[in-house]
């Protein structure tokens, strides 16, 4: 049966266990005058029977199909003579969709060796038994659970309070998904990078000033190894931040004590709004406008000076992405700047001061740790910024300060080496893995750090 | 006078001179970041607008049952692998006498968009009585020919259009024999290599698919661990690990998910590539923080005192939570899962990673059938190197940012609406 | 008169509730029947340091001073007391514009400090506030240095061109304020690591670093322990000498203790002026003598 169908079923047979408890509370209440002798309200005893039913049959269908492809294609490979054994990841791979190819009818069964038809044979019989297996398991589960939840209804069953620790637990596992979540990142991308760093050394890659990752076709290919050094990506990210952060926050901290301090309401509820509106547009609008009207016009402006700009060139990417990060500098800022208590403000005028002295010598260095945990966060999103500078940014990985010469970046790099046709084991992909390590382990430290600033300023004035 | 007072005043000028232009400083900051906004816009708006309409070419169409290949048009097998372009082809000799060269042939029937064939086949199939007839009809031009008759004088002379093209149209378009219209195809097809025959219904349905998959995850798990968090959870080092983990979540660069969605959802639960299910859990997941962090700020809000009350009736902590709380909580809630769903909309780089980046022409029918989305559509015509291609993408960016203007008032109102002062 | 003995009606109360009633009583009647005009007792003085007349202050519609009129005399310290909203702070904060900084706030009348008027569209804030110095109800020192605090007035007024000038003035600033002796070896150590009460006397030392001519008070030890009080006091009695003091102070022995002369100020309106021996010991009018004997308050 189809996982489907299966799916289907299961809730009918649940709303069956469902309507059963509900009517056998009922009959239990009855004789002893009313449902106030139960323990708890038919719903609870109802949901009890339901929760029996499901439960154990949900658990074991979405093992049963995370895990039957895995061990059915193990099992399929196993019974290939010896001969026809994958050797290296590579042949795995190609032997294995070769069989599946076969099995789903796009391979016709002539082309192939006779055992690797064979084997799509058996890979078929065992699908067909493991979808066959998974239905009766269900259905039995689903039965058993019910039956047996049915057969405890009693009067003195504590039903509600079952129903709830079984809510609350659910509750708790949803909470767990953001720790899953992070143990599933750390997992996949460490993993692959473990493995990267098996075939090019950790010092090549964090140290190496060449980045040329092509891998040959062939063995005796020029290059065959590609190049691994990290270091021309890590330079270009920072320049391209360092270009976004010169716009960002200059642009965005004075704005936000503008509005903070200076402006009317009415600018207030224009621009405040506004400029929020820039936080909203999508990241690849950014690239678009990126690549198609900024970096040209840089581009020609460069031409009428007598600059020889890149058509890809790093303040392009920059600029936009700095335009980008304004409202979230600004909205950072404005959130540090209104925490200052207006006590400090009034002591200040007080004196006599003016706003602007008051806003420098007074609010400014009262609000320096939290604008620099926003300066930080802000850092740590231009690092991780991937459309802008895959559509605006270059492929070549040129080792330079000059902001009007392309660079490429981190994210880039994920993006080329991921993108299009990959096999999953060569260097170029598992790169991409290493790469996305370093950009983990970087945004994280800067986040954990700014965060605790951030926190450390807050506590401050509460 | 004091001696103070002097001081002071000697000291005026300057320091209101650095008060102007500390102001001046703030003011400018603001209109360059109002610039850019407005800048960003008429941008797209400009390079956008000329894709929401296409032009046609009138020709007297012969439907020659020889020339087509089809003697019967019920046969459905016979009226796919009909020539209809042949029969264009002469009705555009017909309509150019003097084109004789095997060159300018070729060049005239580039006029006519590859895609006027499948047009005929239709009305053929609506319509059987037209086999032998003569209809003047409206085809679709090729994108070089409209950008032609979009472009201004001085554009034009960049046209990719030759010489003898650039004539033809002219000769069209001084008698009247061309015409705008609305670009249907924008919104009834999926993507494709014609300019003229690319639409946005594909990415769309794709982008559809997608949120539900995200939103049917994200909104019940997140209010789940909302609700355990600030409910129940117990003041501990495993909630405090929750916690740490969900703030940090939420700025991690969103590449970062795509990763997790190749190496764990495709490689390890082995889903399929390219498809909206994977493309759903992956952005769930990069949603989640933002869902359940807004979640717990709606929770917080329903007084204590509500808790109080039902908790005095003799209900249970979880009655009081269901009851009670969450009913409460909730437009705060939907307010979050939109401004979620909205992110999740614009979000492109981790669908890059799990393959959503196919070219897909065939319009997905389920979440199970491989699709690109919205922002991937906009990037892969960004990239593509026809001048047509760019207008498109501006279009796609205009459909895509009414969606996410909409999505945001909705919020915006839901707040306000059904915002709550205690 | 009439409506002051109307006042008195409401029996002096035994508890908290009668005194609620008595209180909202009067309040109710204040607002029905116009409040005498005149205020009782000698609000002017020859030759005063601040002449203020017919000040009225509106929150948009809300007017929360009505018509006051009275001096600060010079060298004097005056303690304005009434009831908590009485407008007593609002007031004192006309004096040195910290209105300003209210958006909705709008001031009539006529204020002036010697012979200049204080909201005259030509005069400058920042050199009245240098003028008119004010310490705030809750000591709120810069999370900078004490020495940056105190200094911090003179820095932005170019009162000092050396670094010497500089060090002397904060000295003597907070000599004046009795802070010296706790803070000199610590000069550099973050003013907010202060207690509460060195807070509230480094902000007093931060206003006199200046050189204003009046000082205003907001209840400066309202958010202070008796002992801190006291030695603000103590500072303000020494301050008088060389300084117009305007204080406003929510305790009534406070009041008597420092002030030369106390206005007594009720629901935006001023009541009474006189000495401060006068004041607490035969008021004219009957709502003083109901405020300072604890019928409310």
């Amino acid at each position: 049966m189809q996982t489907g169908n299966l799916l289907l079923l299961l809730v009918v047979m649940v709303a069956g266990a469902y309507y059963l408890g509900l009517r056998r509370s009922f009959a239990l209440a009855r004789p002893l005058g009313g449902i106030r002798h139960l323990h708890s309200l038919p719903f609870y005893f109802a949901m009890r029977s339901a929760m029996w039913c499901a439960l154990p049959a949900l658990v074991v269908l979405g093992l049963w199909l995370a895990f039957d492809d895995s061990i059915i294609r193990q099992q399929v490979l196993a019974s290939l003579p010896a001969e026809l054994q994958p050797t290296d990841a590579s042949s795995y791979n190609l032997t294995l969709s070769k069989i599946q190819n076969v099995a789903s009818g796009a391979l016709p069964v002539n082309f192939v060796e006779p055992p690797i038809a064979a084997a799509a044979e058996h890979l078929q019989s065992l699908r067909q038994t493991s979808a066959m297996a998974l239905t009766v398991v269900v259905i039995v589960l689903c039965m058993f659970g019910g039956a047996w939840a049915w057969l405890k209804v009693s009067p003195q069953l504590r039903a509600r309070q079952q129903v709830e620790r079984v809510l609350q637990t659910l509750f708790m596992l949803c909470a767990t998904v953001a720790i899953l979540t992070t143990v599933g990142i750390v997992m996949s991308v460490l993993f692959e990078s473990i493995r990267f760093f098996g075939k090019v050394p950790v010092t090549d890659f964090l140290f190496g000033l060449q980045w040329s990752p092509q891998t040959a076709l062939r063995a005796d290919q020029v290059a065959s190894g590609g190049a691994f050094g990290a270091v021309p990506l890590f330079m270009g990210t920072m320049l391209i931040s360092a270009i976004a952060l010169l716009v960002a926050v200059p642009v965005g901290l004075m704005s936000a004590i503008y509005l903070a301090e200076y402006a009317s309401k009415r600018v207030r509820t224009v621009a405040k709004p506004a400029l929020e509106v820039l936080a909203g547009v999508p990241t690849v609008v950014y690239g678009f406008f990126a690549a198609l009207t900024v970096a040209p016009f840089i581009r020609g402006m460069g031409e009428s000076v007598g600059l020889d700009v890149a058509s890809e060139s790093a303040l392009a990417a920059g600029l936009v992405m700095g335009i980008m990060i304004i409202p979230f500098v600004s909205s950072l800022a404005d959130d540090v700047i209104t925490a200052v208590p207006q006590a400090m403000r009034d002591g200040s005028l007080g004196l006599g001061a003016t706003k602007s002295e008051t806003i420098k010598k007074v609010i400014f260095p009262a609000a320096l740790p939290g604008i620099m945990g926003g300066i930080l966060l802000a850092a740590s999103r231009a690092i991780g910024e991937t459309m802008i500078v895959v559509m605006a940014a270059g492929l070549a990985a040129n080792l330079t300060a000059n902001p009007l010469e392309a660079v490429t970046t981190i994210t880039v790099q994920i993006v080329t080496l991921l993108t299009g046709d990959q096999e999953f084991d060569s260097a170029k992909t598992l790169a991409a893995f290493a790469l996305g390590l370093m950009l983990f382990i970087t945004t994280l430290v800067m986040n954990i750090f700014a965060l605790h600033i951030v926190k450390k300023y807050r506590e401050q004035y509460d | 006078m004091s001696q103070t007072t002097e001081k002071v005043r000697k000291t005026l000028a300057r320091r209101y001179r650095a008060e102007k232009r500390f102001k001046a400083f703030g003011l400018g900051a603001i209109g360059i970041g109002l610039m850019a906004l407005v800048l960003l816009f008429t941008d797209i708006i400009g390079k956008g607008h000329s894709a929401f309409v296409e032009y046609e070419i009138q020709l007297p169409v012969t439907f020659d049952a020889e020339v087509m290949d089809v003697s019967d048009p019920r046969d459905e097998e016979q009226l796919n692998y009909g020539n209809y372009q042949g029969v264009i082809r002469d009705a555009l000799a017909d309509r150019f006498p003097g084109v004789e060269s095997r060159l300018d042939t070729r060049a005239l029937n580039q006029l006519v968009s590859t895609g006027a064939g499948y047009a005929l086949r239709d009305m053929l199939r609506e319509d059987p009585s037209l086999l032998g007839e003569t209809r003047t009809l409206w085809l679709l031009a090729d994108d070089d020919v409209d950008l032609f008759l979009k472009a201004n004088e001085k554009q034009r002379e960049d046209s990719r259009l030759n010489e003898k093209q650039q004539a033809w149209v002219a000769e069209l378009e001084a008698s009247g024999e061309t015409r705008m219209v609305f670009n249907q195809s924008l919104f009834s097809y999926g993507d494709s290599r014609e300019p003229e025959q690319a639409g946005i219904l594909g990415a769309i349905l794709g982008s559809l698919f997608t949120m539900i998959v995200t939103l049917v995850l994200s909104f019940p798990i997140g209010v789940a661990a909302a609700v355990y968090l600030e409910e129940f959870a117990p003041k501990n080092r495993f909630t405090d690990f929750i916690e740490v983990n969900i703030n940090n979540l939420a700025a991690v660069p969103s590449i970062i998910f795509g990763l997790l969605g190749l190496a764990v959802i495709i490689g390890l639960f082995g889903l399929p590539r390219s498809v909206p299910l994977v493309g759903g859990i992956v952005l769930t997941l990069m949603t989640l923080p933002t869902i359940i962090i807004s979640s717990r700020a709606a929770i917080k809000a329903v007084p204590p005192s509500i808790r109080q009350a039902a908790m005095g009736l003799g209900a249970s902590k979880m009655q009081v939570v269901l009851h009670h709380v969450l009913p409460l909580a909730l437009p705060g809630m939907l307010t979050g899962a939109i401004i979620g769903m909205a992110q999740a909309l614009g979000e492109t780089a981790p669908l890059l990673m799990i393959g959503m980046v196919a070219f897909i022409v065939d319009l997905p029918a389920g979440p199970l059938d491989a699709a690109t989305v919205l922002p991937v559509q906009i990037y892969l015509w960004a990239d593509s190197p026809e001048q047509s291609f760019e207008s498109l993408a501006s279009a796609a960016i205009m459909v895509l940012l009414a969606f996410l203007i909409t999505m945001n008032t909705l919020a915006v109102i839901l707040r306000k609406r059904l915002e709550r002062r205690w | 008169m009439e409506t002051a003995q109307q006042l008195d009606k409401p029996a002096l109360g035994t508890n908290d509730a009668a005194r609620d009633k008595a209180i909202n009583e009067q309040a109710a009647m204040t607002q029905d029947t116009p409040y005498p005009d005149q205020t009782v007792g000698t609000p002017f003085v020859d030759d005063p340091k601040m002449r203020l007349r017919d000040v009225e202050v509106f929150y948009d519609d809300n007017q929360a001073i009505h018509g006051v009129s009275l001096d600060i005399g010079k060298n004097e310290v005056v303690s304005l007391i009434g009831p908590s909203g009485c407008g007593k702070s609002t007031f004192l904060r006309c004096l040195n514009r910290m209105n300003d900084t209210i958006d909705i706030c709008k001031v009539k009348g006529s204020l002036h400090l010697e012979s200049q008027d204080l909201y005259d569209p030509k005069l400058d804030v920042v050199e009245l506030r240098a003028r008119v110095g004010m310490v705030f109800q809750k000591p709120n020192p810069f999370p900078k240095s004490i020495y940056d605090n105190v200094a911090y007035g003179p820095r932005i007024h170019g009162l000092a061109n050396k670094k010497y000038d500089l060090d002397e003035i904060v000295e003597t600033s907070l000599r004046k304020a009795g802070l010296w002796e706790e803070v000199k070896d610590r000069l550099h150590a973050p003013g907010t690591g202060l207690s509460g009460g060195q807070q509230q006397r480094l902000c007093i030392a931060r206003t006199i670093a200046v050189s204003p001519e009046v000082v205003l008070m907001d209840e400066p030890c309202s958010a202070l322990d008796p002992i801190a009080t006291a030695k603000i006091e103590e500072l303000i009695s020494e301050l008088s000498e060389s300084y117009t003091i305007a204080i406003v102070t929510h305790s009534m022995q406070q009041a008597a203790r420092v002030s030369h002369r106390t206005a007594y100020f009720h629901l935006g309106r001023l009541v009474e002026m006189n000495d401060t021996e006068t004041v607490f010991t035969k008021p004219e009018h009957d709502l003083t003598e109901a405020y300072i004997t604890g019928r409310f308050g």
